[in-house]
């Protein structure tokens, strides 16, 4: 009987199990970041413990680094304090970390990929519940809390359950001006925002093989927005190739070699899943949330739901508490939202082709009058290749305002954030009341070439229409 | 290393928090996260909720004090932030039971020694009643019968059987299991091909 990808990298890192039953599993590769790690190091300075495999653990910031002005000391106090913090822990445990001065810092699930630390086979935690995206390769990813991150520093492993498998095909092809967001808010919306619990989503089918890295990942991240803490994609040509000449990729005969093992890694012909589900990737429409969580959205053509004509009185009361604090019309259609904000960025949607799909729609077009509108890349690397294209000024002539490297206005952790009721047409992965920084801002989110649209007429608009 | 202490039972009142999908950025919203110690979590539980809903449980001063905190569908979902759980446990609450839980969110509950537990959606909402009605009303969850009692009434509790042992025994934080026989760590790391040149 074959096996899946999952079962074969849990085997090949797993320790023991422990007396509860738990599996004590060998994290490859260990990411950290300024905000979820402090209290960790503390941890450790008071058990007295080291770091295990220092080596192992690579550090980047970018959830409070301001996009603006990156200068030292932020004018942030408490950023600056974070800051401080990081850099004091890494140098005390010999940990290797990309700051601000360096040419490779940028969100973690960017940098991750690009540098090619993250490969196929791998397990790969972060104090980040976006770490699946790093699934994108093949790799079993997935977010851990403060404590955890503790743990992997002190001993390189995890105590943790194992999970199910559940196979997400995507057949077909998809239709111009739909991507890899509107997929995976298709089957967020199709399963549910905790339909992933217990499960490991194995996304393939056509559509998804034919996908680039980029797109893969925009999928992998979002799989926890679906309930499931890691998604992954079978390793391939295209993993291969992308991750052939990055600065942490095996080089020469080593790659030839690696790239036999990754091959094996993949899940087998005949694995056998807990569960399957089928989509027809042609039919899925550009998409918008039109509510307070990831599964709350429709196609662009189609109404906001109506909580008169929704089965269950549960479901009803979660549509109209989302409607409320919207401040949408039940039956409306969701094309011609007003938006006050475009955000384009996050690691979700903050890579170059994310960029470049946003300035095919902006470009020789103006940013609405109404609209404040951003651009951030995910990371140094790609804020210098789209410079290099010439995309910043693409967005800067449209008026959207060009920025460093960072998380920016998806968690409001930093300067950027919306203010009052503002609406935001956004790149980002979640929707949450209060996400970006706001209690009161709301949130669509949609792909990237959906917020250049809505940034361009100032209302939530089918991009299919400015191809 | 570090400090065992078993979790068999929580004792006390318990605050109802209806709804689905509670995500972690209303538990503990992120500007609060821009601090490089956990304390002083606790009076920002809710902070934005607080505020935007007047009748919130955790601003209802009959709830002071509780320890057992009953919620809906996919509690905790979102972010992975350990904050979430740091926040309510710093608040006072020593026990959550619900429909469910999202996974990253029990994890670290667990990790932190706060007990998660789910119940059946009827015995929810009955519980969630008791406690409007009367929210002096004892509860008392048991992690080792995977029982609350509460008025009277017995209401049976499921955890995944290595969460309770873990709980049970002390060795929710793992820190120490994990640092045990070492030499079966480093000999997992030199049969990765990626940490020995393929």
């Amino acid at each position: 009987m074959g096996q899946t990808l999952l079962q074969k990298v849990w085997d090949l890192h797993t320790v023991r199990t422990l007396p509860s039953g738990q599996t004590q599993l060998f994290i490859g590769l260990h990411m950290i970041h300024e905000v979820t790690s402090p209290q960790a190091f503390d941890m450790l300075r008071r058990r007295g413990v080291g770091v295990a495999f220092p080596g192992r653990t690579f550090a980047t910031v970018d959830h409070i680094v301001p996009t603006l002005d990156q200068r030292r000391p932020f004018a942030d106090d408490l950023a600056e304090h974070m800051m401080a913090a990081l850099e004091r822990n890494c140098d005390e445990f010999g940990i290797r970390i990309e700051g601000l001065d360096s040419e490779r810092q940028g969100i973690v699930h960017v940098i991750g990929p690009e540098l090619g630390l993250t490969q196929p086979g791998m397990t790969i935690a972060c104090g980040d519940s976006h770490t699946s995206t790093h699934g994108a390769f093949g790799a079993v990813a997935f977010g851990i809390g403060t404590s955890q991150v503790r743990d992997v520093l002190a001993s390189q492993c995890l105590a943790t359950a194992p999970l199910r498998v559940r196979r997400i095909s995507v057949s077909g092809e998809l239709g111009p001006g739909v991507y890899a967001k509107d997929v995976i808010l298709e089957i967020i919306a199709r399963l549910g925002v905790r339909g992933g619990v217990g499960f490991a989503y194995e996304y393939g089918g056509e559509a998804v093989g034919r996908m680039t890295m980029d797109e893969r990942m925009t999928i992998c991240n979002m799989s926890i927005e679906g309930g499931a803490r890691i998604g992954y994609v079978n390793p391939d040509e295209t993993t291969f190739a992308y991750l052939e000449g990055r600065p942490f990729a095996p080089e020469g005969d080593v790659f030839e070699r690696a790239k036999q093992w990754w091959r094996s890694m993949a899940s087998d012909p005949d694995a056998v899943y807990d569960d399957v589900v089928e989509i027809d990737g042609s039919v899925i429409e550009p998409r918008v949330t039109w509510g307070i969580n990831p599964g709350q959205s429709v196609g662009v053509s189609e109404t906001v739901p109506d909580p008169a004509s929704t089965g269950s009185a549960a479901d009803a009361s979660a549509i109209g508490e989302a409607l409320d604090f919207m401040g949408l019309d039940a039956g409306a259609p969701v094309a011609g939202t007003r938006v006050d904000v475009a955000f384009l960025g996050s690691c979700t949607n903050g890579r170059l082709s994310d960029l470049r799909e946003a300035a095919r729609i902006v470009r020789g077009s103006r940013v609405a009058r109404h609209v404040r509108a951003l651009a951030v890349p995910g990371s140094v690397k790609v804020r210098r290749a789209a410079e290099a294209e010439g995309l910043d000024e693409v967005f800067r002539s449209a008026g959207f305002e060009w920025r460093g490297a960072g998380c920016s206005m998806c968690l409001a952790m930093n300067p950027d954030r919306l203010n009052g009721r503002e609406v935001c047409a956004s790149s980002s992965n979640r929707n949450f009341k209060g996400r970006q920084g706001s209690p009161t801002g709301r949130t669509l989110l949609m792909s990237p070439a959906m917020v250049a649209a809505a940034a361009v007429t100032g209302e939530v608009t089918d991009v299919r229409t400015m191809l | 290393m570090s400090a065992v202490r078993p979790i068999d039972r929580v004792e006390g009142t318990a605050i109802p928090l209806r709804g689905d999908n509670i995500d972690t950025d209303r538990i503990i919203p992120a500007r609060f996260l821009k601090a490089i110690t956990f304390s002083g979590l606790g009076e920002h539980v809710f902070a934005d909720d607080r505020r935007s809903m007047p009748r919130h449980p955790f601003a209802d001063p009959a709830y002071t004090g509780a320890e057992i905190l009953l919620v809906n569908e996919n509690f905790g979902s979102g972010s992975s932030r350990e904050h979430a759980p740091q926040a309510l446990m710093r608040w006072g609450i020593g026990a959550c039971v619900g429909q469910s839980f999202s996974e990253i969110f029990l994890a670290n509950a667990t990790t932190i020694g706060l007990p998660c537990l789910t119940a059946a959606r009827d015995d929810i909402e009955s519980l969630m009643k008791e406690a409007e009605a009367e929210p002096a009303t004892p509860m008392v969850v048991s992690v080792r019968d995977l029982s609350l009692i509460a008025a009277g009434r017995t209401v049976r509790l499921h955890l995944a059987p290595a969460i309770r042992d873990a709980l049970l025994t002390g060795q929710w934080d793992a820190t120490g299991l994990l640092l045990h026989r070492f030499e079966n760590v480093r000999q997992v790391a030199s049969r990765l091909p990626y940490l020995t040149g393929f």
